[in-house]
């Protein structure tokens, strides 16, 4: 059977949650493999949240927020931009390809971008193959 | 009462022994029925007791090895309270550590690489090896480091590298006197607040930080919040209740008393904490900021790998 991977993505309320819903209101196609978790901001994507996604057998994490300058809470998405540098670092120590955590900015008015966003990083995962994360998790002896 | 060490340094042992004057206390209340450190109980003897009959045994050390196991087993058949005591047992500690390699790396390190041996013939530890007086036996050295309670039952958890003594005196005390204990699973011997709550240094509201150090590169000024001197310090995700002896010495916390009450992964939270005193808006200048901190798994995981979301290295692409 084919591989189609599986990816959570954390979108902000305020910007690109409005930009996904966009597209599906425009009814363009993309990847099915997005699992569209909605959260207030970027900013309160905590790294715990990206590491429980890749134990419970996620094979890749995309964060999306609000462009620089336009975050609701002012800089939210500031925060989670620093935050994706250091827990980038911290997935390639652990064996983690770091290409697997995505964040992207996409405003209420990028339904497009967000579908095409979709597509590329689903074929990102696709190439990169399985995360072995859980499967090692369940193995430990 | 019974204390054991399983992948542990000695030191939380010592800080049983470290209870000085007050170990006729100890004794006065509690026999001591097994403790390696100390008497010459064999494993025989243990395994030989009825179940339940042991109040209360304290384990330190983590499981790494088929040894530390099924002592780690033995002890939960034979006990009616089973703590994990100190940073090894809790989340993994040092020892754990080891997660970042495989079993073969660590052994063809040790055994085989390391410029200092010799051995030609390329001799690892077996776990059965046959002489002419008989087969001799050596503990099965496990892949992954494990805590306690990924192997067996834990009622309490004790943390620390090591539990501070007073702790343990105040935690045996209660026992002693009959005290209510608290709900199973608890972590007993700490604060639910973090270290922060507890040290003096001064600390502003801002945090935020252009440059990180090392704690050599930088001079300290034996006052203000290291890390608004741009040293990582893990108070703000970490138990207080060692009396923040570390910072107290002019180093910063490391982490051994593990997260706070409702925190799962104390690394993840440190690098949330970290990540957002960095002052800069760019990809680039944060890229160059976060470079500064060397080791970042090392450092925030230091004492919690095992015990952590992740717990081990995973191997990149098949």
């Amino acid at each position: 059977m084919e591989f189609e991977p599986k990816i959570v993505s954390f979108l902000c309320n305020w910007c690109s949650y409005t930009g996904a819903d966009l597209a599906g209101t425009s009814r363009m196609k993309y990847a099915f493999n997005i699992r569209i978790i909605r959260v207030m901001c970027s900013g309160r994507v905590d790294p715990t949240f990206v590491l429980e996604s890749f134990r419970k057998g996620a094979d890749g994490v995309l964060i999306c927020g609000c462009h620089p300058g336009d975050c609701h809470y002012h800089e939210g998405n500031y925060k989670c931009l620093r935050r994706y540098h250091v827990l980038k670092k911290y997935l390639s120590q652990m064996g983690i390809e770091p290409g697997r955590l995505h964040l992207e900015w996409i405003s209420a008015s990028e339904g497009r971008q967000f579908a095409q966003l979709a597509d590329s990083f689903t074929e990102k995962i696709r190439a990169l193959g399985p995360c072995s994360v859980k499967k090692v998790v369940e193995t430990l002896t | 009462m019974a204390v054991y060490w399983g992948a542990a340094c000695g030191g939380c042992c010592v800080s049983v022994l470290d209870v000085h004057e007050k170990l006729f206390d100890v004794v006065a209340n509690a026999d001591l029925v097994f403790w390696p450190i100390a008497l010459d109980t064999k494993y025989e003897d243990v395994e030989e007791m009825e179940d339940k009959s042991i109040d209360i045994t304290l384990y330190n050390g983590a499981v790494r090895n088929s040894e530390n196991e099924h002592m780690a087993k033995v002890l939960r058949q034979k006990s009616k309270i089973l703590v994990a005591y100190g940073s090894c047992a809790h989340m993994g500690g040092i020892p754990g550590l080891a997660n970042f390699s495989t079993h073969e790396e660590i052994l063809d390190k040790v055994y085989i690489r390391n410029t200092s041996t010799e051995n030609k013939e390329n001799v690892i530890p077996q776990v059965e090896f046959e002489v002419k007086e008989g087969k001799l036996h050596l503990p099965k050295f496990y892949n992954d480091v494990r805590t306690l309670d990924q192997t067996v039952d834990v009622d309490y958890y004790m943390p620390g590298c090591p539990p501070q003594t007073e702790r343990l005196l105040e935690v045996f005390t209660a026992i002693v006197e009959g005290k209510e204990l608290p709900p199973k699973g608890a972590v007993i011997g700490a604060y639910d607040k973090s270290q922060c709550e507890e040290c003096t240094r001064k600390k502003s509201e801002k945090k935020q930080v252009k440059q990180f150090f090392r704690p050599f590169e930088v001079e300290d000024d034996g006052e203000t919040c290291f890390l608004e001197q741009g040293i990582i310090c893990l108070g703000p995700a970490t138990r207080g209740g060692c009396g923040y002896r570390c910072i107290k010495g002019n180093a910063p916390c490391r982490g051994c008393y593990g997260p706070p009450p409702d925190v799962i992964d104390p690394g993840a939270k440190m690098m949330s904490a970290v990540a957002t005193m960095i002052d800069a808006n760019t990809p680039e200048e944060i890229e160059r900021i976060t470079s500064q901190i060397v080791d970042p798994a090392g450092t925030f995981y230091r004492f919690s790998l095992p015990g952590s979301i992740l717990r081990r290295k995973v191997a990149s692409k098949q």
